[in-house]
C-alpha cells in the first residue's frame, strides 16, 4: 500500500467505484497527507460515492473555495500595498494559479503568499509591506541573516490582522544554488493580469515547480508539486503546441534542464500527461531512468495511515536538497551552528 | 497500526490507531455500543515519540490527519486521554461540515440547549449532570450546527471530568459507566463519563437550539440579557472553524443569534444551576 | 512648483460585495465578501459604504452625499476622513 493509491484516483476518477471501504479510508488519509485532498474532491465531483466520502469531498471543495477566495484577497491586499511603488508584483505558486484561473488552482490548497519583485527594489518592498500592516517575525539574528544573506527571499512578514504571511522573492532559488535562473528576464516576460498583478510566462511557471520540487526540502510534498506540474503542462499544451520545446529551451538557459526532464518523466509516468518524446535537438526520452525510481519510491511513501514511510530513503533526500542550495562547505557550518542551537534549547 | 478502532460519533467518523494495545482497549470499552463506521473521515495515530519510546519510557505522540506540531507527548498511562485529544484535534482544525461551536448541548422534546463556555467552567460537569436529569445529552464539547437549516447535531464523546467534578458525577451515575482513573495528568485527574444508553441510541438525531446560555460557575446567581451583537461576538470566539468557513459560516451563525434567545447565567452550586436552567428554559424555549 | 496635497479618494467593492444583517440594537454585523471578513458596525458604516456605491469619492465630496441623503446634525469632515482611513486599513474601501 502506498499513495499510488491517490494517484491511480488522480488519473482515473471512476476506478474508485471499485475501492473498498478500507481503501477509500485509506485514500482519504494519503490525500490529505499530500495536501491534495481539494484536487481529488473536484476529481470525484460528480461521481456516485459513498455517503461519508461525497460528505467529506464536498466539505473539501468548500474548504478549497475558501482558501482560493483567501489568496485572491491576500494578493489584493499586497498590491494596495505595493501599488505607489510602481514595481512589478508577480504572484508565484498556488496564489498565481488562482488568480489566472489556471486549472492547477482548482482545488489547492493555498498557505501563504508568493510574490516575485526586482532584487533591487526588495527593500523598498519590504518597507512598503512593513507600513500597510505587516510585521516581521521575530527571529534570532542568526536566521535572519541566514535569510537575507543566502536565501531568494526576505525573512517571511506576517500581516497580525489576518494572520497571513508573504514570502517576498527576488529570484526563484537561493544565490547559493548551482542553477542561476535569470530573474530579471522572468520578471520581464511576465504575463500582466490586467489589475496591477501579474504572473510568471508558462515556461517559467512550470520551471518554478520542477525548481522547487527537487531543490527545496526533501521532497516532501512532491506529488502535489508534480500534480500541478502535469495540470500546467496539459492547459499550456492545449493552447500551443510549441510549449515543450520552449519550456525545456528556457530551463537549460536556467541551468535547471535536467530537474525539468526528470519532473517530465515522472509526471507522465504518474500522471500520464502527455508529454512529447523528442530524439533530435535534445534528447527528452520519457522513460524512467534508474535514479528517477528511486524519486518515484520516495514520493510515493505514505502507508494508509498516512503515515510517511521508507525513512531512510526520506533522509537522504533531506541531505542531498540541502547540498544543492549550499556548497559542501557552507552546508557544513550551516548544520553545525543549526545543531548547536538546537542542544542549547533542549 | 496494528492496535485500532473504527468509533462513530454523531455524523463523524474517527478511525484511531495506535503502537500499544492499552489506549485502543480503553477506548474500546469506554465507547462500547457505538457503532464503527466502515470509512473514516479523521485520522488519529498515538505514535511513539521517538523508535526507541515505544519501550523504554514510553512517549505519546499524538498524530494524525491534523496535528500541533509543538504539543507535548503523553505518557502511556495517558493513552486514554491522547485519544481523546487527538479526536478532539482533527475536529477543532479540520472540521467544515458544520459550524463547530465550544458548547455543550442538550436536548428536550426535540429542541436543543446549548451551553457556551470555556472549557473548565464548569459547563462540562452541568452538561453531565443535566443529562442526568431528564434531558438528552448531546455533546458537551462541541455542538455541530448545521450551516443550511440551523439544527444542532450529536456529537456525544464521553465526558471528560476534572478532580471535584468526578465526585460530583460518582454521585449520579452507575459505576461502570466511568472510565480508569487518570492521575498527574497536565490538568489533573481526569476519568471520563461514558453518555447514557438513549444518547447513544439517538445520536443521529439533530435538534434546532431554541436557548442559548452563556454560565458563569463562581458567582451570586444572576440572569442577564445579552445583546445579539455580543452573543454574535462571543460564539466566533467559541468556534474553532468560524472564520475557515467564510460566508456560509457567517449566515448560520447570524440565523442562530437573531433566531435564538441568549442568557448569561451565573450560579455558585449545581442545584441552583439547574434549576436556573430550567425556569428559563420553561420562560423562553418551550 | 509645490502642488496642493489632494485630500484621498476612497473605492468601495462593487455592488453585491457586503452581506449585512442588522441586529435589534442598531447594530449591525456585516460580511465583506472578497475578504471573507466579519465585522460589527453601527452608524454611519452602512451608510458610508452605501454613500460611495455612487462612485469613488474623497471626504469632503462623501460629505455632501451624505448630508443630501440625510440629516447630519455634525457635518465634521476631518471626522469623516479618519473614519474612511479606518474603513481602508480594514479592507472596507480602498484608497486611490
Amino acid at each position: 500500500m502506498s499513495a499510488r493509491l491517490l494517484v491511480t484516483a488522480l488519473v482515473d476518477p471512476g476506478s474508485t467505484i471499485a475501492l473498498s471501504s478500507a481503501q477509500w479510508t485509506a485514500l482519504i488519509a494519503i490525500a490529505r497527507a499530500e495536501q491534495l485532498i481539494g484536487s481529488l474532491a473536484y476529481r470525484l465531483d460528480g461521481l456516485a460515492l459513498p455517503e461519508p466520502v461525497e460528505n467529506i469531498m464536498a466539505a473539501a471543495r468548500a474548504s478549497a473555495e475558501q482558501q482560493r477566495l483567501r489568496a485572491l484577497w491576500e494578493a489584493e491586499m499586497a498590491r494596495r500595498a505595493l501599488a505607489p511603488l510602481a514595481v512589478p508584483v508577480v504572484l508565484l505558486k498556488g496564489t498565481a494559479f488562482v488568480a489566472a484561473g489556471l486549472d492547477a488552482g482548482v482545488g489547492r490548497s493555498i498557505g501563504d503568499l508568493d510574490i516575485l519583485v526586482p532584487r533591487a527594489r526588495i527593500d523598498e518592498a519590504e518597507a512598503a509591506l512593513l507600513g500597510a500592516g505587516w510585521e516581521r517575525i521575530k527571529a534570532d539574528a542568526y536566521d535572519d541573516a541566514y535569510y537575507r544573506r543566502w536565501m531568494h527571499e526576505l525573512p517571511p512578514l506576517i500581516h497580525v490582522e489576518r494572520d497571513r504571511m508573504i514570502d517576498v522573492h527576488h529570484t526563484i532559488l537561493p544565490p547559493t544554488a548551482r542553477p542561476k535562473p535569470d530573474a530579471a528576464r522572468m520578471i520581464a516576460e511576465r504575463i500582466e493580469l490586467g489589475n496591477g498583478l501579474a504572473i510568471l510566462s508558462p515556461a517559467d511557471i512550470v520551471i518554478h515547480a520542477a525548481a522547487h520540487l527537487f531543490a527545496d526540502g526533501d521532497l516532501a510534498g512532491g506529488l502535489r508539486n508534480l500534480w500541478d506540474i502535469d495540470r500546467l503542462c496539459r492547459e499550456f499544451g492545449e493552447r500551443d503546441e510549441g510549449s515543450y520545446l520552449r519550456l525545456v529551451e528556457e530551463a537549460y538557459a536556467a541551468k535547471l534542464g535536467p530537474h525539468v526532464l526528470r519532473a517530465l518523466r515522472l509526471t507522465h509516468h504518474l500522471y500520464a500527461t502527455p508529454v512529447p518524446a523528442y530524439h533530435q535537438a535534445f534528447r527528452l526520452a520519457v522513460e524512467l531512468t534508474p535514479s528517477d525510481r528511486l524519486f518515484l519510491h520516495r514520493l510515493l511513501a505514505r502507508d494508509a495511515w498516512g503515515r510517511p514511510i521508507r525513512s531512510v530513503t526520506r533522509f537522504g533526500f533531506y541531505v542531498r536538497s540541502h547540498a544543492l542550495r549550499m556548497p559542501p562547505h557552507l552546508l557544513a557550518r550551516h548544520l553545525a551552528i543549526k545543531w548547536w542551537k538546537s542542544r542549547r534549547s533542549a | 497500526m496494528r492496535h485500532n478502532l473504527a468509533l462513530q460519533v454523531g455524523d463523524v467518523g474517527f478511525r484511531v490507531g495506535s503502537a500499544w494495545r492499552a489506549p485502543i482497549a480503553a477506548l474500546r470499552a469506554l465507547y462500547a455500543g457505538y457503532p464503527e463506521p466502515a470509512i473514516a473521515e479523521f485520522t488519529v495515530r498515538l505514535e511513539p515519540e521517538r523508535p526507541l519510546r515505544r519501550w523504554v519510557r514510553p512517549s505519546i505522540a499524538i498524530a494524525g490527519d491534523y496535528t500541533l506540531p509543538e504539543a507535548a507527548p503523553l505518557a502511556l498511562a495517558h493513552g486514554l486521554l491522547a485519544a481523546e485529544m487527538g479526536m478532539n484535534l482533527q475536529m477543532a482544525l479540520g472540521h467544515r461540515r458544520h459550524l463547530l461551536l465550544h458548547a455543550a448541548a442538550l436536548e428536550r422534546d426535540g429542541k436543543a440547549l446549548l451551553l457556551s463556555g470555556v472549557s473548565g467552567a464548569g459547563k462540562s460537569t452541568l452538561a453531565a449532570l443535566l443529562g442526568e436529569r431528564g434531558w438528552r445529552f448531546m455533546g458537551d464539547e462541541f455542538a455541530l450546527i448545521d450551516l443550511t437549516d440551523g439544527r444542532a447535531h450529536a456529537f456525544p464523546r464521553a465526558v471528560s471530568l476534572k478532580n471535584e467534578s468526578v465526585a460530583v458525577m460518582a454521585r449520579e451515575a452507575k459505576p461502570d459507566r466511568f472510565g480508569p482513573e487518570l492521575r498527574n495528568t497536565p490538568k489533573g485527574t481526569i476519568r471520563h463519563l461514558r453518555p447514557r444508553g438513549d444518547a447513544i441510541a439517538r445520536m443521529r438525531e439533530p435538534a434546532p437550539p431554541a436557548l442559548l446560555l452563556f454560565p458563569r460557575f463562581g458567582e451570586t446567581e444572576a440572569v442577564r440579557l445579552l445583546g445579539s451583537a455580543e452573543v454574535f461576538v462571543r460564539l466566533t470566539q467559541a468556534s474553532t472553524n468560524y472564520v475557515a468557513l467564510g460566508e456560509p459560516g457567517f449566515a448560520a451563525l447570524s440565523r442562530l443569534v437573531r433566531g435564538v434567545p441568549a442568557r448569561a447565567i451565573d450560579y455558585s452550586d449545581t442545584k441552583s444551576a439547574i434549576a436556573l436552567v430550567e425556569r428559563l428554559w420553561r420562560e423562553l424555549a418551550a | 512648483m509645490p502642488s496642493i496635497a489632494a485630500t484621498p479618494t476612497y473605492r468601495a467593492d462593487p455592488p453585491g460585495s457586503l452581506r449585512m444583517v442588522a441586529l435589534e440594537d442598531g447594530l449591525v454585523l456585516l460580511f465583506h465578501r472578497p475578504s471573507a471578513t466579519t465585522h460589527v458596525v453601527a452608524s454611519p458604516v452602512p451608510e458610508l459604504l452605501a454613500a460611495l456605491d455612487e462612485g469613488p469619492a474623497d471626504a469632503t465630496t462623501l460629505l455632501g452625499r451624505l448630508a443630501a441623503r440625510h440629516d447630519l446634525d455634525d457635518p465634521d469632515a476631518a471626522a469623516l476622513a479618519e473614519r474612511l482611513e479606518e474603513l481602508a486599513a480594514a479592507g472596507l474601501v480602498a484608497r486611490l
